[in-house]
């Protein structure tokens, strides 16, 4: 479903973000992107996203080469990618429903199925009795939810998520990414950078490791102190 | 998608954009009248113009010319001279008007009843009345009358040819002075509307943002902002016409009483339905364009980032 192919990526006058990074996320897997800060793994989602461009290499995303994407086929890409972010990106003067429902304006959803899809989004995170609530009044962990009852709402088939518990404490965090299993569960491919190892190992997912770029190993064994990975 | 939705997205647009105005009261007011008083000063200028118009008794009639036919000519060559120039290049109309015609015409006057009464026979000479096109200039008008004197049977062409030309010289300049006037005010109003929209721009650029990573086309994206200018453009333009209707109220009246006091009947015209619809349509357009302008200019700038 998603696959990296020798990706480097160089920004400008910068080292290399990625070198010759291969990688690759079966349909249907749950997969956790691991690695220091710096390591590459923001790099690796905005290259999902579009966001960015590989300097070398390819990036497929359910069989669709990303580097042949002309620029009007982008947002139609982007409408097929769920996407959770650790600051959220909520829209501070809009309601939660407003929140949730925009992906599915994006696409020229009718009235009545924006009403339908958002209400079992929210109730598929907890949060239909806040519908009416703007995201401030909400906490940390509801507007998590609340982000992610947004990139689900357009039922993608690929969702990506950056730290998306890294704001959040322990519990929260759990909660968190107990959601994200149930969503993959249901046949979400995922792939969700995070730093929190012990967090990773709790749900014995696959874990990609980067460290300065490159891939430094895949696997579902927990790490060991040279992985260069770190724990919270 | 279908019809429904398309039309549904666009009406929440443009209702959107209107809340969006209502929002910030002070401001929308400010920015409308701006574009109102940049609009209706150049359409002030259209009525002026179309007033002096009528106050020189209409385009056409200032432009007449008389041909008087030699004494003893009669009737018959002054009505086939008539035919002769209906078909010439640059004329409207030509109308004549016999001698027994004028003298009765002359006769009602008190001041030259009697004479005329003393009179043996009618001294005045079949007289055509020539209208040329519009399109005839001052140099083709005198051209013409050169060509209608050497026409046989004609005793004199009376073309005040000044007067004409002077006529035409200020018409002229004032058409002008409204073109670039109204040019350089509706460029104004471009820019006034693009300016607000580029601010509404870089406040939203949160909120663009997030649409583009949902994927948000630029239509998507472009199409409140663009709501926004034509509701600037509407709004800004029934400023104008009220502006206009309300100016042309209050001056009328002194400035027929003014006109009274030098011995004329001018009076301000009135601002005509098509006017006022076309006050609203440059507003309209404006507003469209200087929404256009920003979002080409501002939105592209903007796109989606993980930080």
């Amino acid at each position: 479903m998603i696959r990296f192919d020798n990706v480097t990526k160089r920004y400008d006058g910068a080292r290399e973000a990625l070198k010759g990074v291969s990688l690759h996320v079966e349909a249907g897997e749950l997969a956790f992107l691991t690695g220091r800060s710096g390591a590459g793994k923001s790099t690796v989602l905005k290259l999902i996203a579009l966001i960015e461009h590989p300097t070398r290499g390819s990036v497929t995303v359910d069989g669709r080469n990303l580097g042949k994407l002309k620029d009007r086929e982008i947002p139609g890409y982007r409408q097929q990618i769920g996407m959770v972010f650790q600051d959220n990106k909520l829209l501070a003067d809009r309601s939660a429903y407003e929140n949730v429902a925009l992906p599915l304006i994006i696409t020229g959803t009718g009235q009545r199925e924006i009403g339908r899809r958002v209400r079992a989004a929210l109730d598929q995170v907890g949060l239909l009795d806040r519908e009416r609530y703007p995201p401030r009044t909400l906490s940390a962990g509801e507007q998590q939810r609340l982000g992610i009852a947004r990139a689900i709402v357009s039922r993608p088939k690929v969702l990506i998520a950056d730290e998306p518990t890294g704001n959040l404490d322990p519990d929260l965090a759990l909660e968190v990414m107990a959601l994200f299993k149930r969503l993959n569960e249901v046949g979400t491919t995922m792939l969700i950078a995070s730093h929190d190892l012990h967090l990773v190992e709790h749900f014995g997912a696959r874990r990609i490791t980067l460290t300065g770029g490159q891939v430094l190993e895949s696997s579902v064994a927990p790490l060991t102190e040279s992985s260069g990975a770190s724990g919270p | 998608m279908s019809l429904s939705s398309w039309l549904t997205r666009h009406a929440q647009n443009a209702v959107g954009a209107l809340g969006t105005l209502s929002r910030n009261p002070v401001a929308t007011a400010l920015t409308v009248t701006v574009i109102g008083i940049a609009l209706a000063l150049p359409a002030a200028l259209g009525v002026l113009v179309q007033s002096g118009r009528t106050l020189a008794g209409g385009w056409a009639d200032v432009r007449d010319f008389s041909v008087y036919l030699a004494p003893g000519v009669g009737l018959d060559r002054a009505e086939a001279l008539a035919r002769e120039l209906r078909v010439k290049p640059g004329v409207e109309s030509v109308r004549v008007i016999s001698a027994d015609t004028a003298v009765a015409e002359l006769s009602k006057d008190p001041g030259f009843a009697g004479a005329l009464a003393a009179l043996e026979a009618n001294p005045l000479p079949h007289t055509l009345v020539v209208r040329p096109l519009v399109s005839v200039d001052g140099a083709a008008l005198e051209k013409l009358g050169a060509e209608v004197q050497k026409s046989n049977g004609v005793d004199l062409v009376k073309l005040d040819l000044e007067w004409a030309k002077r006529l035409s010289a200020v018409l002229d300049f004032l058409r002008r002075l409204g073109f670039i006037t109204g040019g350089l005010l509706i460029a104004a109003v471009v820019i006034v509307v693009g300016n607000t929209i580029r601010l509404d721009i870089q406040n939203r650029s949160a909120e663009i943002e997030v649409a583009k990573l949902l994927g948000a086309t630029d239509a998507f994206v472009r199409r409140p902002f663009l709501y926004l200018g034509l509701w600037y453009g509407v709004l800004g333009g029934v400023v104008a016409m009220l502006i206009l209707l309300v100016g042309l109220w209050a001056l009328g009246e002194p400035i027929t009483r003014l006109a009274g006091l030098y011995g004329s009947s001018f009076e301000l015209g009135g601002a005509t339905g098509s006017s006022l619809l076309a006050v609203l349509a440059g507003g309209v357009l404006a507003g469209w364009g200087g929404a256009w302008t920003a979002v080409a200019r501002h939105l592209a700038a903007i796109q989606p980032k993980i930080d």
